[in-house]
């Protein structure tokens, strides 16, 4: 598909030491963090500035090649997994971390700066970067906005859109553009940013971001809730969003989580409980021993067989760490992990889990499920091995079946994952024709004909 | 004799652990370096994922790609989903040497000189280091120098000649009995294991091994001119020669009658705990080599297990910083184990090292085969010794031993002029007890003391 004079001429725009097409350089960029699904690109370049990613877009149009954008390809939805043949663009080297702007509260960054470094140079100066995907060790800031990503501290902070100010992006045609500033209010025309923010690299490339950060709590305490029954965790939830708490963190692992978790972490959790919470409250220390007392106490009343709070934040930390690790620590069960990202209304937690339980036992599946009990973000995971067909059709199933209960209850198909390829089958189920036929629209906008990342989210040509 | 496809006729189960979640990338010395995937652990299980799919060649760059990743193992610790790093990686380089993809007649030469030839026997590596030993105290080491005779030699040779490491005045076989006592109640009765090149640099280390177990109700048995281990022969390819050597090493020793086999380089106890994964299809061995692989311990290890005597007197240092040898720490897990022995020791402050685990580039003859980048990861770990301002660091392992040795050599104001071990600190400590004087930790580029 790619052919040499193409290579040629992304040799001349970029150092030919950063345009890779031999296979034992390119095979590993067939896959992101996504089973089961890979596909071969083209070439993969490593541009080290927005105008030679510019000039690359530039090129792949005139050549008609599509272009799929990655960081470090931990993404969950398929969102960076190449197209045959295609230009992957990966942005891990541009890393420079241009500003970190103590007045205005602001941070600035290239995309390929990784998330934790983000956050640790935040907290250098006694700032706070809230966004925390599982994956922030190695994820890049890019592909969070990309993705707009969530995690653990969701419930209280909410996900990266919260904390994009302004973004740079290269258009399909090239255009280099930035779009939003420091202003903390700023109504002048579209929000122009925010339709950039978690479009799977569809709609442009983002190359630097202004982010906004807060103030770094100044106390945080971690706890640990176990119980018997699943229902009574669930009631603990309800019972400290009603008492008007909003912690930072409020997550959940069930049994088969909670044993390979520890498999891997070694940390000392008890491995015969039906469901595992871990709850985390930060900000002022007056009100954290306060809300932390309050909600040790509504875990006792709703029945948890146990609770017991972190000694220190080392140890806060390691439990958070050893959540963090949940997913990838599942896959010691069976070869194959399917992660899942259905979201619901936080009142429909409990029939959600419960449903996920009985469609494993309906399809005789193992599913470990773990997730953000307290936004509503649930991660079933399927616990399987893709070369046994006869198991993947029953997967997909009870996958179906899973996301239309999903729907049912009012939820979403993807939290904080995105729809990728992982998701493109149900996403029209969800937002209605009116809604699907309007992002389709703004694709064709302005990306007529189809060069970014085509085929993810949806296609554009049915 | 050439075999099958060897990733092929691999457990399949092995390739597919990796669920690519990218959680071992922040953790691989050399993807931190290049930022590719193809030098990240994730990136070469796709490509031997491929071979074995039968999607790709064994090529010279895999070839390459394989002997660039260091094996420091440091995925294997960071991996939620326990890939078996250690095993894709032997099998690999396995591969590519049966692939024959690599020839060249210098390399291959020195590959068979060194693996089938000297370190396969003893003899001829301790005359080896005897011949060593007399050309070093004789001063021709730096007559040579001075004649430029090294200009001669390959430029890569040439470079690495100052590194040779100073052999020692006598072996582990001069200064331990093959069965020494304890002074006091006898509770166990262990087998010592001299290893090779420690053997040959670091005999004193072995003797302090021998005391502190002695000093702690071990009966301790050495047997005589141990081969090496074969960790050298496991890690470059060479899986016969491993196994013909592991079948040795467990005839060395009566392992029934014996509490535990103790070794104190980590990166030949990592590989001497995987003697049944090695021999599984040995019908002889097998069985032996799963009772082998439970009887091995590092000394640390050992030591923490038998709740070790605390001494009453200091070693004679102030201050220590540890580096962890990878194998020690990533392949045996034994991390907290070393620590708890410094900290041991009266009136010595522990430092904890900025990254201590993270790989100083000795990685078994990675500093011959990949100088350059072996040289950028000893310039890390040299910058991160000097941020504790520690005067001495210890490690457990003789490659680390050498070189951190080189590495604070050539930099005349670190604040760390010294590299020991722990077991030696402890030794040192338990001889003050009695009033023994403690002989001075090595320095960077002495001679190595003898007890």
């Amino acid at each position: 598909m790619i052919e040499a004079s193409f290579i040629q001429s992304l040799k001349e725009i970029l150092d030919p030491e950063r345009v890779l097409t031999s296979a034992e350089d390119i095979v590993p960029y067939s896959f992101d963090g996504t089973a089961a699904l890979k596909q071969r690109p083209g070439a993969v370049v490593f541009p080290l500035t927005a105008e030679e990613v510019a000039d690359c877009v530039k090129l792949a149009r005139r050549c008609s090649i599509p272009v799929v954008t990655r960081g470090s390809g931990t993404g969950l939805s398929g969102g960076s997994v190449p197209l045959d043949g295609c230009l992957v663009i990966c942005l891990v080297k541009m890393d420079k971390l241009i500003e970190v702007d103590e007045k205005n509260l602001t941070l600035r960054a290239q995309s390929g700066v990784i998330t934790k470094e983000i956050d640790d140079a935040a907290a250098k100066v006694g700032l706070f970067y809230p966004p925390d995907p599982g994956s922030m060790k190695i994820s890049t800031i890019g592909g969070n906005v990309a993705e707009n990503s969530g995690g653990l501290r969701g419930l209280k902070y909410g996900v990266t859109r919260d904390y994009v100010m302004g973004i740079e992006v290269v258009l399909p045609d090239g255009t280099l553009t930035f779009l939003g500033n420091k202003c903390v209010k700023d109504v002048a025309g579209y929000s122009m940013k925010d339709l950039f923010i978690g479009s799977e690299g569809t709609l442009g490339i983002i190359t630097e971001v202004i982010l906004k950060v807060l103030p770094r709590p100044k106390a945080r305490k971690t706890m640990l809730a176990l119980y018997d029954s699943m229902d009574a965790a669930a009631k603990t939830i309800s019972a400290i969003i009603a008492a008007k708490i909003i912690p930072c963190t409020l997550e959940f692992l069930d049994r088969v989580t909670v044993q390979c978790v520890e498999d891997y972490a070694k940390i000392g959790l008890p491995t015969d409980v039906e469901a595992l919470v871990l709850m985390e409250t930060d900000g002022h220390p007056v009100v954290v021993e306060e809300e932390a007392a309050q909600m040790m106490a509504l875990a006792r009343a709703n029945g948890a067989r146990d609770v017991r709070a972190a000694a220190d934040e080392a140890e806060g930390a390691k439990l958070a760490a050893a959540r963090r690790n949940a997913f990838s620590a599942l896959a010691r069960v069976r070869p194959t992990t399917i992660l899942e990202d259905v979201t619901v209304p936080r009142s429909e937690l409990a029939t959600m889990v419960a449903f996920i339980d009985s469609v494993a036992k309906k399809h005789s599946l193992q599913i470990g499920t773990f997730g953000h009990l307290g936004d509503g973000n649930l991660h079933p995971t399927f616990l399987t091995n893709e070369r046994d067909h006869e198991e993947m059709h029953r997967v997909e199933v009870a996958l179906a079946e899973i996301v239309e209960e999903t729907i049912r209850l009012g939820g979403t198909v993807t939290g904080e994952h995105g729809v990728g390829l992982a998701k493109k089958a149900f996403l029209k189920r969800q937002l209605g024709e009116g809604s699907y036929e309007l992002m389709r629209s703004i694709k064709q906008a302005l990306d007529p004909q189809g060069l970014l990342n085509p085929g993810k989210i949806f296609d554009l040509r049915n | 004799m050439p075999q099958a496809n060897l990733l092929k006729s691999l457990d399949y189960s092995v390739l597919q652990q990796c669920m690519h979640c990218g959680m071992c990338l922040p953790t691989c010395p050399t993807y931190v370096e290049t930022k590719m995937e193809k030098n990240s652990p994730r990136g070469r299980i796709a490509l031997l994922r491929a071979v074995a799919d039968g999607d790709l060649e064994v090529s010279r760059a895999l070839s390459d790609e394989m002997y660039y990743c260091l094996g420091c193992l440091a995925c294997q610790t960071a991996c939620p989903a326990g890939v078996n790093y250690a095993e894709l990686f032997e099998t690999a380089r396995a591969e590519v040497e049966q692939a024959e993809v690599n020839d060249g007649m210098q390399r291959g030469f020195w590959r068979w000189l060194t693996l089938n030839v000297i370190f396969m026997r003893p003899w001829l590596l301790r005359l080896i280091g005897r011949v060593l030993r007399v050309y070093q105290s004789a001063g021709l080491d730096n007559l040579m120098r001075k004649l430029r005779f090294f200009g001669l030699m390959p430029r890569s040779l040439a470079k690495l000649e100052p590194q040779t490491p100073q052999i020692s005045e006598h072996f582990s076989d001069d200064l331990i009995w093959p069965e020494e006592s304890p002074k006091g109640r006898q509770e166990y009765r262990v087998g010592l294991l001299t290893g090779c090149i420690q053997d040959l640099a670091f005999s004193n280390i072995n003797r302090d091994t021998a005391d502190v177990l002695l000093a702690n109700g071990c009966e301790v048995i050495t047997p005589r001119s141990q081969s090496c281990c074969g960790s050298l022969h496991a890690h470059n390819g060479e899986l016969e020669l491993a196994r013909e050597l592991a079948r040795r090493q467990i005839d060395s020793f009566d392992l029934d009658s014996l509490d535990a086999i103790i070794t104190n380089a980590g990166g030949c106890g990592s590989h001497l705990k995987t003697y049944g994964h090695l021999l599984h299809d040995d019908p002889f061995y097998a069985a032996k080599a799963k009772v082998w692989d439970a009887t091995v311990k590092d000394i640390h290890e050992w030591l923490v297990q038998i709740g070790f005597r605390k001494p009453t007197a200091g070693a004679g240092v102030s201050e220590v910083t540890y580096h962890e040898s990878c194998h020690l720490c990533h392949g045996q897990k034994v991390v907290s184990q070393p620590r708890q022995v410094l900290a041991s020791i009266p009136g010595l402050v522990f430092k904890e090292l900025p990254e201590s685990n993270w790989c100083c580039g000795s990685a078994g003859i990675y500093n011959i085969t990949q100088p350059e980048q072996s040289q950028k990861l000893l310039d890390r770990k040299v910058a991160n010794l000097k941020l504790t301002k520690a005067p001495v660091v210890a490690t457990s392992n003789p490659g680390c031993h050498l070189q951190l040795a080189n590495g604070l050599r050539s930099c005349g104001d670190h604040p760390c002029q010294e590299v020991t071990q722990p077991v030696t600190l402890l030794a040192r400590a338990y001889r003050a007890e009695q009033g023994v004087g403690a002989s001075g930790p090595h320095k960077p580029g002495s001679e190595t003391p003898a007890p």
